[in-house]
């Protein structure tokens, strides 16, 4: 069914490729006014940079861009069909499909990003925290920092029978796995969900809670948590505010880790194939222009995602990640060239195996609540990434002379290789998703 | 000499006729410049008239002059004391911040118009262009996408608590004339009323945004669904001061009225419409009144969290920004739901003068 569709969808293109000659031309799409959803993040920048420079326009799409209040609102809204499509967190369309949550068919021909995200905490844990963690020989201190520095300060917590809490964006979120990995790498644990129970918290020694993204700082501040897991700019917000210490950020955890996607409900695919793909196109060529000449648009992307229809925080604050550094504790900047990558790496091509490891996560922590064999985790990730949507753009773009041939993985079967550059070292391929769970300390197995 | 006397009389006393007369209309226009707000306005006119320059003045110092003394101390004690309050986005925003926020919102809403301008004329190249290709029946007229102004979300503001309540009126008025005719009827409303009234548009949110979801299915109908949740959240919210007051209106009609009423043998359609509407019309009118007072205060909770772009909204999306200009912006809104605020009350309050005064004719 799935190749028939791409098939389809493939001899639309063809006949459109044929019809148009050489002459870029637009789309045929289906329904030309989309409303398209975001939460205030700068990873959602492929979206405004492809409305601002009319690259949406350009494929005959007249898109609005609304801010959504968190992200189980946005999924609701696009399941509901308030909402065309939306940038979401790449566990939201996996879990949807297989009715974790909401349960609806929500497919991604388009990943978004990679890395972005970092782990705050308050100034009070860091002054205990940096107690733990070895100084360089310019009594900074060094990075990666491991949880295992933080275990003394939970420990104190829970001698002095306080509760630690940490805040995290959505139970599918990458920010809840990126965090739960960070943990159980240093020797926390962040606890499991069961089936009765989907606050996460059993048997955990920190507990996790769900606070949306604009709101960590001023939640932290409140104290009702210490430290939390978000996207930028929110873990910078806390350096220039002065009320938190950013430990550590996801490309430290996972080098290069998968991000947002761009949801689309499987009926909207599947009634508007060439909106589809138009908006991908969009969404690929805003890619390319944000990571353009190492990065060179950086400045003029962060202007634009500072207006306050968009991530509206301070230009100061947005700058700070987007333009590759990254401020610790105060004063400490340190460079991460890559910590928002937009399309460098195949960043925007949908990898079955970004989806299988989450997938994996979801069942290491209980979230998928029995075990299942490697073929299902390779059957959920099929029915949700669309590679062949996205190279048949990715075509079409090259095709219209607006994207180089080198830069997409025409050959790949859809898994990036094995890799073992997480903080902990454990290596992770794709094809063996049992195998990989299994290999960790703390987490459920697939028995 | 008696001649002048009584020519001078006479004139005098075609001066005190012509100055009655216009004491008699200031006086009369005062019952408007009451409604409107501008009880100062009377005093005023009457000292220009040449009455006693020393009463006058008084009442418009109490009129005029304590208000706007309270209000300059007012922006004197928040310029002064806003800096002292540090928060993480800074401090507070006093008066000259928030009044500079107001420019900026106008500035945006400039650059917005700009940017619209720039969208309907490429609309309009790429029209031309494909009527050129021959493919005209591709020309399709779409509105601007791009976000919503600060003036475009008060509108929706305002159309969205006016269509939640009229909904509420065309529910509360039947259902109150109902309860204040039929004391049975009134023992069997009274106690839902009574449970339903105090329930916060918060809790009655969800409810509403599921219900209409299951229900509203279409996606390009003539109302988009978050604006049809806010609506109808306002609705629940603001149907009880009517329905009470229209009910107590009814209920409280002249007893003669009644037993005309019941002499003529009028049927009850005729009986409503000649007796029961024209005597209980103002407490109707006080009743809706409250009901629009109420609905523009759910409103904005509402909007913040069904996400229909209005005001609430606007305040929501400032908070989720986090940037230094915020709290000034989020100020500048609170500025304007109050003043717009007033603004209903006072015509609500206008309306319900009008036919008080038909009613003491």
């Amino acid at each position: 069914m799935k190749k028939t569709l791409s098939l389809v969808v493939a001899a639309n293109t063809m006949m459109f490729a044929m019809t148009s000659g050489a002459q870029a031309e637009y789309l045929d799409v289906e329904k030309d006014e989309l409303t398209f959803g975001f939460i205030k993040l700068t990873d959602m920048a492929p979206l405004a940079i492809a409305y601002e420079l009319g690259y949406f326009e350009d494929e005959g799409l007249y898109v609005t861009l609304e801010p959504q209040a968190n992200w189980k609102v946005l999924l609701d809204r696009v399941i509901d069909g308030q909402l065309d499509g939306a940038h979401m967190l790449a566990g939201q369309p996996l879990a949807a499909t297989i009715g974790y949550g909401t349960e609806a068919h929500i497919v991604t021909p388009f990943s978004m990003d990679l890395n972005g995200n970092g782990i705050t905490v308050s100034n009070e844990v860091w002054d205990e925290m940096k107690q733990h963690i070895p100084a360089d020989t310019d009594g900074k201190p060094v990075h990666p920092i491991s949880a295992a520095a933080l275990k003394p300060v939970v420990e104190t917590y829970a001698d002095d029978g306080r509760a630690f809490n940490m805040g995290m964006v959505f139970p599918v979120s990458t920010h809840n796995y990126e965090l739960r990995y960070w943990l159980a790498a240093g020797g926390l644990n962040p606890g499991y969900y069961s089936e009765g129970n989907i606050s996460g918290q059993l048997d955990a020694d920190v507990l996790l809670s769900v606070t949306p993204p604009p709101q960590m700082p001023s939640t932290m501040e409140a104290g009702t948590i210490d430290g939390y897991c978000v996207g930028e700019p929110w873990n910078q917000q806390a350096v220039f505010k002065g009320i938190g210490v950013p430990v550590i950020t996801d490309y430290q955890i996972w080098k290069n880790n998968p991000e947002k996607v761009f949801g689309l409900s499987k009926e909207f695919t599947e009634n508007n194939p060439n909106t589809t793909l138009a908006l991908t196109k969009a969404l690929i060529r805003a890619a390319i222009w944000l990571d353009e000449n190492d990065n060179a648009n950086r400045a003029e992307a962060v202007e634009i995602l500072s207006r306050s229809e968009y991530v509206g925080a301070d230009e100061d604050v947005i700058a700070a990640s987007m333009t590759g550094t990254f401020e610790f504790e105060e004063g400490d900047v340190r460079e991460i060239p890559d910590f928002n990558v937009f399309f460098r790496y195949n960043a925007t091509y949908p990898f079955y195996s970004d989806a299988i490891w989450y997938l994996t996560q979801m069942r290491r922590w209980g979230q998928i609540s029995e075990a299942k064999p490697d073929s299902w985790y390779h059957d959920v990730a099929a029915s949700v990434y669309l590679p062949e949507t996205y190279l048949i753009a990715a075509r079409m773009l090259v095709n219209e002379g607006l994207a180089n041939e080198a830069d997409f993985p025409w050959d790949t079967d859809g898994f990036k290789p094995a890799t073992d550059e997480f903080i902990d070292g454990v290596s992770y391929d794709g094809h063996t998703p049992n195998a990989y769970i299994n290999s960790f300390k703390i987490g459920l197995k697939s028995e | 000499m008696t001649i002048t006397n009584e020519t001078q009389f006479a004139l005098s006393a075609a001066k005190e006729a012509r100055k009655e007369r216009l004491f008699a209309r200031i006086n009369k226009a005062d019952a408007w410049f009451r409604v409107l707000g501008f009880s100062w306005i009377t005093p005023a006119l009457k000292i220009v008239a040449g009455d006693n320059v020393r009463n006058n003045a008084r009442d418009i110092w109490r009129m005029l002059g304590v208000p706007v003394l309270a209000i300059l101390i007012f922006l004197f004690a928040w310029a002064s004391l806003a800096p002292t309050v540090q928060t993480s986005l800074g401090a507070i925003p006093g008066p000259a911040q928030v009044w500079e926020q107001v420019g900026s919102l106008h500035d945006d809403f400039v650059s917005n118009k700009e940017k619209e301008a720039a969208f309907y004329e490429r609309q309009e190249a790429r029209n031309t262009q494909l009527i050129a290709d021959g493919s005209a029946d591709r020309v399709k007229i779409r509105n601007y996408t791009g976000s919503p102004t600060y003036y475009s979300q008060i509108w929706t503001s305002v159309q969205t608590v006016f269509f939640g309540f009229a909904i509420g009126t065309a529910i509360a008025i039947p259902v109150g004339i109902m309860s204040g005719l039929s004391p049975s009827f009134n023992a069997a409303m009274n106690p839902i009323i009574q449970i339903f009234k105090p329930v916060s548009p918060l809790a009655w949110l969800p409810i509403v945004t599921m219900v209409v979801s299951a229900v509203y299915l279409t996606n390009d109908g003539m109302f988009s669904k978050s604006f049809l949740i806010s609506a109808i959240t306002v609705t629940l919210c603001s149907l009880w001061p009517t329905i009470i007051n229209t009910a107590h209106g009814v209920a409280n009609i002249d007893k003669d009225l009644v037993n005309v009423g019941k002499v003529l043998k009028l049927n009850t359609y005729t009986k409503i419409t000649k007796l029961v509407l024209p005597s209980a019309l103002p407490l109707i009118f006080t009743g809706m009144r409250l009901s629009l007072g109420v609905g523009w205060m759910v409103l904005i909770a509402a909007e913040m969290l069904a996400q229909n772009p209005g005001l609430g909204k606007f305040v929501w999306d400032e908070f989720q920004n986090g940037s230094s200009d915020s709290l000034a912006r989020i100020m500048v809104a609170v500025f304007t739901i109050g003043i717009i605020g007033y603004i209903l009350d006072r015509a609500m309050f206008a309306l319900q003068s009008i036919f008080t005064f038909s009613e003491s004719r």
